[in-house]
């Protein structure tokens, strides 16, 4: 079990390399430099010339390269060419309204899924089943934004019932005011971002199922008397989690993407409104390290799926 | 009386049907068998025959919505057509264990083989955990295992076919069941594990003195344990006796053509080994009336038939279905006489 974990974990050294000279180069490879955005037309030529040389800049790209990922081990991962503050900071803020979105979501999203799955596995072709290949179907085929927009309509403009935008009311005050206006703001994009992620792990749960039914250890298990609902708990269900299991790692990239669109619709101060945003401001040293952590996120959730799917299925642990 | 004393199962006039299409076939239609103590009863034939929808039906493991079962199937005054599913939880793995064909799917990937064992001694007896594991290494020790106590703890991929065939049998014998139901057992596994595993169910059903059902394909099998045979096609029985009569006189036509299409070593024309005509008929297609082997020796004359096909008991013990027996040669041997 530990071999296993020590090994996956050994793995990801040389990925994190490959990953960050991936985004150092594209970063390099983008036009303008850092003091592109700070040139005004009464700055000297040579004084700038002077300052690529003082800075840096000028070094072979592996020197640069190593001079970044050591200013990263500090904490430093530049300043940004917009809005001028370090990345490091911007970053953290947006980050932290993102991760408690983010957890909020997959809670949601497990809670919804699992109990549709199962329900559509063990009723297959059964109308409860059908009810939820519908819903499925829906979901799956709404584009997100058009889902939030309707949503948005309905409970914050029509009902009232949740705020349209933004993180948390500015008139919250006090630890648990400022926490349940944030949570306040969390809910509707949590339980509609939900609603669509659920779509995947739905199907893979039912499949599972519907497969697992009919296996030959089932059989097995019923034949040594084990009664029925023991069957489906510890047999047929146990096996049909592994799926989804294996795709945890995929389901938080896949948070990650989806927040982009969503913290846009709700103007939600995260990570993903960030990504945005940079781009279009060309904002070139906030994106590449938006980037790499997008992609740290990835590598530690595939990390974090294959220690579960090391803890739950057996065949796959090293010896 | 005594006779009688020594019967375990008593299948009177089951029939399974399953739905297709709206309508249910029956994929075993009259089966009238019984098994004895001390017995190991073979149920012989083709792919399709019916022969693993009897154990399906006897242990009552089918799909309950889409299957249709009738008749009889008496184990101690109790009926196990229809019985409750409560009352037959008790009965599975505790009176009635099963032995499957493919030992590489009939264990859970997930749990210790070890514990898949014990689950069944948990369900059936009032043992604790430490007593269960003890079980456990005495029915490793029983079935043949080498290094019990290092392989309860490993998982089903972790063993070899052979090995895990074992596993199974040690589910299945663990609460000392009266009958073990056999379902195709060696077919999954190498011929020289299969000899192994059938000395291994001779030797328990020799300790245990149960009643084994051997469902099999295999007549090599068959002429090795068993002491009664069945002989099925189509859904029916169509010969029944003990096995030194099944291989030394068969009568019905579709008994001898399968003992004629095994490969015998010291047979000089080894090359032309007799093949039936024609196929199966599926389960949809299947005759109705009339005999349904009568389509695969059209050589035979139709009036050699019986409109409708019953069981003759030739000679004691010994029953064959239809009267065309009488009437039967091989198409190559008409060939000889012209």
């Amino acid at each position: 079990m530990w071999k296993t974990v020590l090994r996956r974990f050994l793995i990801m050294i040389p990925q994190l390399i490959i990953l960050s000279m991936l985004v150092f180069l594209l970063a390099k490879m983008m036009p303008g430099d850092p003091f592109t955005g700070m040139i005004n037309p009464n700055s000297d030529a040579k004084e700038i010339a002077r300052l690529r040389q003082v800075y840096g800049l000028n070094d072979h790209w592996w020197v640069q390269y190593c001079r970044w990922v050591g200013n990263m081990f500090h904490g430093d991962l530049g300043q940004s060419y917009i809005q001028h503050v370090p990345v490091a900071s911007l970053i953290w803020d947006r980050a932290v309204n993102t991760f408690w979105l983010s957890l909020l979501t997959v809670l949601l999203t497990y809670a919804i899924a699992i109990p549709m799955g199962i329900t559509a596995g063990r009723h297959q072709d059964e109308w409860q089943d059908q009810a939820i290949q519908v819903f499925n179907y829906i979901t799956f085929a709404v584009p997100g934004f058009v889902f939030y927009i309707l949503g948005i309509w309905l409970f914050s403009f029509t009902l009232g019932w949740f705020p349209i935008s933004g993180s948390v009311s500015a008139s919250a005050s006090g630890f648990w005011g400022v926490l349940g206006s944030r949570l306040y703001h969390m809910i509707l994009p949590a339980i509609l971002y939900a609603l669509i992620t659920t779509t995947t792990i739905v199907q893979y749960l039912r499949t599972g199922i519907v497969d697992n039914k009919v296996e030959d250890y089932v059989r097995t298990a019923r034949s040594k008397g084990v009664p029925e609902n023991v069957v489906f708990n510890k047999h047929i269900l146990r096996n049909s989690v592994l799926p989804i299991v294996a795709f945890l790692g995929n389901t938080i990239t896949g948070l990650l993407s989806g927040s982009m669109i969503i913290e846009s619709v709700f103007s939600y101060p995260g990570m993903g409104k960030l990504f945005l945003d940079s781009i279009s401001q060309r904002d070139y040293t906030t994106l590449t390290a938006l980037i790499l952590l997008f992609g740290i996120l990835t590598l530690l959730g595939n990390l974090i799926s294959d220690i579960l799917l090391s803890i739950v299925d057996p065949r796959i642990r090293v010896k | 009386m005594d006779r009688q004393k020594d019967v375990l199962l008593d299948i009177q006039h089951l029939h399974t049907g399953y739905r297709l299409g709206g309508k249910f076939y029956d994929a075993a239609d009259d089966i009238n068998l019984t098994l004895k103590k001390d017995e190991i009863l073979a149920i012989v034939g083709e792919s399709g025959c019916g022969k693993s929808t009897i154990a399906a039906s006897i242990i009552g493991l089918y799909d309950h919505k889409n299957t249709k079962v009738t008749g009889d199937i008496l184990y101690n005054e109790l009926n196990l057509v229809g019985l409750n599913e409560n009352l037959f939880d008790k009965i599975r793995g505790n009176n009635i264990g099963m032995i499957f064909q493919d030992p590489l799917s009939s264990l859970n990937p997930l749990m210790r083989v070890g514990d898949q064992v014990a689950e069944t001694l948990y369900y059936h007896t009032d043992m604790n955990e430490e007593q269960r594991h003890a079980r456990v290494i005495e029915l490793f020790n029983q079935v043949g295992m080498p290094k019990p106590e290092e392989t309860y703890a490993m998982y089903p991929h972790e063993l070899s076919g052979g090995l895990r065939q074992r596993v199974v049998i040690a589910i299945a014998i663990a609460c000392k069941p009266e009958i073990i139901i056999a379902d195709e057992p060696t077919t999954a596994l190498d011929v020289t594990i299969q000899a192994q595993i059938l000395d291994l169910l001779e030797d328990i059903q020799r300790q245990s003195h149960s009643g084994i059902i051997l469902i099999t394909h295999d007549l090599g099998v068959v002429a090795e344990t068993a002491d009664e045979v069945a002989v099925m096609y189509a859904g029916q029985i169509v010969e029944k006796a003990d096995v030194k009569t099944i291989f030394e006189h068969p009568l019905h036509p579709y008994t001898r053509s399968l003992l004629n299409s095994m490969p015998q070593a010291d047979d000089e024309d080894a090359a032309d080994l007799h093949v039936i005509q024609g196929t199966v008929p599926s389960l949809k297609n299947m005759p109705r009336t009339g005999d349904r082997f009568a389509a695969r020796i059209p050589w035979i004359p139709a009036s050699a038939h019986e409109a409708e096909p019953v069981m003759h008991e030739v000679e004691p013990n010994h029953f064959v279905r239809c009267t065309c027996y009488k009437e039967f040669h091989f198409k190559n041997e008409e060939g000889v006489q012209a």
